[in-house]
């Protein structure tokens, strides 16, 4: 391109549409926005903030792609549109509880509970529903009540009275697996006889519907990012050249195409049709869509990150630290219990274990995924990522036939990667370890 | 004299049995540099984090513009337009510039953030300082130097225009030309009206930058002196305590 030296001046206004106020040209360019130039410069001003540690879901990404090939390889029921499917339903209950943990971990917090209140409100839920004949709406609006009062009291003792998460939550994990096994019985197990419920993780939506989520989807995508640049335009301040969206529309458009494409496709094994993508992937994709709007775009997202970053700057500044962390571990407990039901809707009952051994998986995910667990970096879609990049690792050694103790092996190996790959990327960038 | 922007009297803090300001006066009049010297331990830090609102005095009256306040809270501060940069610049290193000089007050349409508007404002505020070190206002501030935070903290509070502004020794950990920089630049706020208290060891760069010299000496204000009035080793007298002003505060 033109101007390939000079990628963060505001040296380009013929690409950039509105040029920023040239009438005091000696100063003026001196500040840029990172804005300008062409998608030649963009390219490279993002592969200068990779090579300054600043990775995002890159390896994880990269780790999907590999393990996608590597598995294709190994096993002819890998790529199978079934198989594709059946992924998607595995890894909605992981990358769900990842995401609840985003919130948390932005703040260098942790919820070890998430994952037994995600079993204890559900056992409440089917108990409810199967012993009390309660009707399933009103118990699960009691289950949702229930997530919500656990990140409450949670929130209460980390936030208010200040003892660290760790120990709060470890202590509510060890208390609500007592819970569970109380509300449910020892060695009880209730199936999940609720079809709306079961329709989640089981049922498809049909393939018009596929089609027309994708429609929405970059309908959505398209508004918000011309919303933006008329912002910024009204503004004055440079746009990032309009090719960039051409670029990011047309990405999600054949991904999704070609998602929806597979899913729409007939894999029934025997005489039924199976088509449609599975509910549970809307379902996600709005509280992806939601979440990352919050995060990105409102005052309590960025608090999240102010405080995680800096914690008595972020006081100086007039946030309300105390309640932004509080609210934090109650949005995490309330999305758990969105785990939770995507779990029971999968395996179709419930016992006193539920819960118990997910949650650390879900910092897994987290962490492959590019979160930082001392808070101030990281993307609810980094945690989906990583939540996929397990679930490929539990599904295809499944189909090998391999043992649960080589998944687990595997799985801790993948974990110590990312993590590897994180500091070595900032270290290198000349950072410390324990630094954002 | 002109009304002063702010008049502290009779201030008092302790942390438990240490009590660090004793009934301590203080005035900051519009459009003049007032410098706050004195010792480690003198009690600086007290006597700003209160007017900031992040550790309120014990007593004590504090008016601005006349009128008896409280400042409790950061944003009690705020809002009456008082903006401290401290010392070990209080900037969040995972967000950009643009974030941090809105930190806390952020531009919101529909209730999300106007980040065009947000950083038209900051670079715009960048400039009218003739910041000239920053390449980006997206950077994240954990790529710049210490001279670049320092601006970009008192950027942040000159952004919102506000009416007294505090620094915390900002050319502590300054080379010779941004300490030069930033001098030029509390003088220029001075000029725009602003009341400015700066907190300085330097002596040179307090004679070179304020109107008034107060004195501060284990918790009391030992000397209300003028600048053009007084001379260094006076001011180095006060702060050691080995002289004492007529009719200052006891």
């Amino acid at each position: 391109m033109s101007t390939p030296r000079t990628p963060q001046t505001p040296q380009a206004p013929q690409t950039t549409g509105p040029a920023p106020d040239t009438s005091v040209n000696d100063v003026n360019d001196l500040i840029g926005s990172g804005q300008e130039g062409s998608v030649a410069d963009q390219a490279r001003a993002y592969l200068q903030r990779i090579q300054h540690g600043d990775m995002g879901a890159l390896p994880a990404v990269a780790g999907l792609v590999v393990l996608t090939i590597l598995f294709s390889f190994l096993s002819p029921f890998f790529l199978t549109e079934r198989n594709f499917a059946n992924l998607l339903t595995q890894a909605a209950t992981l990358v769900m509880l990842g995401m609840a943990l985003v919130f948390v971990l932005l703040l260098g917090e942790i919820d070890l509970s998430a994952g037994v209140t995600s079993g204890m409100t559900m056992a409440l839920f089917i108990v409810l529903v199967n012993v009390h004949a309660i009707a399933w709406p009103i118990a699960l609006a009691i289950a949702f009540a229930a997530g919500i009062l656990t990140g409450t009291l949670i929130g209460f003792f980390v936030a208010r009275v200040g003892i660290p998460s760790f120990v709060v939550t470890l202590g509510l994990f060890l208390g609500y697996q007592g819970l569970t096994l109380m509300i449910i019985g020892s060695g009880g197990l209730y199936r999940v006889q609720i079809p709306e419920i079961r329709d989640i993780q089981n049922s498809n939506m049909p393939v018009w519907a596929g089609w027309v989520m994708l429609a929405i989807i970059i309908a959505i995508s398209a508004g918000i990012s011309f919303w933006d640049r008329a912002r910024r335009t009204r503004a004055g301040v440079p746009n990032r050249t309009i090719a960039l969206v051409w670029i990011k529309l047309g990405v999600i458009a054949v991904i999704g195409g070609a998602a929806i494409a597979v899913l729409s496709r007939n894999r029934g094994q025997s005489v039924g049709v199976v088509e449609g993508v599975p509910i549970v992937v809307p379902i996600v994709l709005v509280i992806l869509w939601i979440g990352t709007f919050v995060l990105d775009r409102t005052r309590f997202g960025r608090y999240l990150y102010a405080i995680g970053g800096n914690a008595e700057a972020a006081r100086r500044s007039g946030v309300k630290v105390m309640a932004i962390r509080w609210s934090a571990f109650i949005v995490c407990s309330t999305l758990a219990v969105v785990s939770g039901l995507f779990s029971i809707s999968k395996v179709g009952s419930i016992d006193a274990a539920a819960g118990r051994e997910i949650v650390l998986s879900g910092v897994a995910a987290a962490v492959v995924g590019g979160v930082s667990l001392f808070g101030g970096r990281g993307r609810l879609m980094h945690a989906a990522i990583g939540a996929l990049v397990i679930a490929v690792i539990t599904n295809g050694l499944g189909l090998l036939n391999l043992p649960a103790g080589v998944n687990l092996m595997v799985t801790g190996g993948v974990l110590i990667l990312a993590a590897t790959v994180d500091a070595i990327s900032r270290v290198r960038a000349g950072g410390s370890l324990m630094r954002t | 004299m002109d009304v002063p922007l702010i008049e502290l009297s009779g201030v008092v803090k302790s942390f438990g049995p240490v009590s660090v300001l004793k009934g301590v006066e203080l005035k900051a009049f519009p459009g003049k540099v007032t410098a706050l010297v004195g010792d480690n331990g003198a009690g600086k830090s007290t006597l700003i984090k209160g007017l900031a609102g992040v550790q309120p005095y014990d007593g004590g009256e504090v008016r601005f513009d006349g009128a008896p306040v409280s400042l409790h809270h950061p944003r009690d501060a705020s809002r009456l337009g008082i903006e401290v940069v401290y010392q070990d610049l209080a900037l969040c290193d995972n967000l950009d510039i643009v974030q941090n000089m809105f930190l806390g007050r952020e531009e919101t349409e529909f209730g999300t953030f106007d980040e065009g508007l947000m950083e038209k404002e900051a670079s715009d505020t960048l400039r009218s300082l003739s910041v000239r070190t920053v390449k980006s206002v997206r950077q994240k501030v954990s790529s710049l130097s210490g001279g670049q935070r320092q601006t970009v903290a008192i950027a942040r509070a000159v952004l919102k225009k506000a009416r007294l502004v505090i620094l915390d020794e900002p050319t502590a950990a300054l080379g010779v030309a941004q300490t030069e920089q930033v001098l030029n630049l509390v003088r220029r706020l001075a000029d725009q009206g602003v009341a400015v208290i700066l907190i300085s060891h330097n002596l040179a760069d307090v004679f070179e930058v304020a109107d008034h010299i107060d004195v501060l000496y284990l918790g009391q204000m030992v000397a209300h002196l003028d600048a053009d009035q007084t001379s260094r080793d006076d001011v180095v007298g006060y702060i050691t305590g080995t002289k004492v002003q007529q009719g200052a505060s006891a």
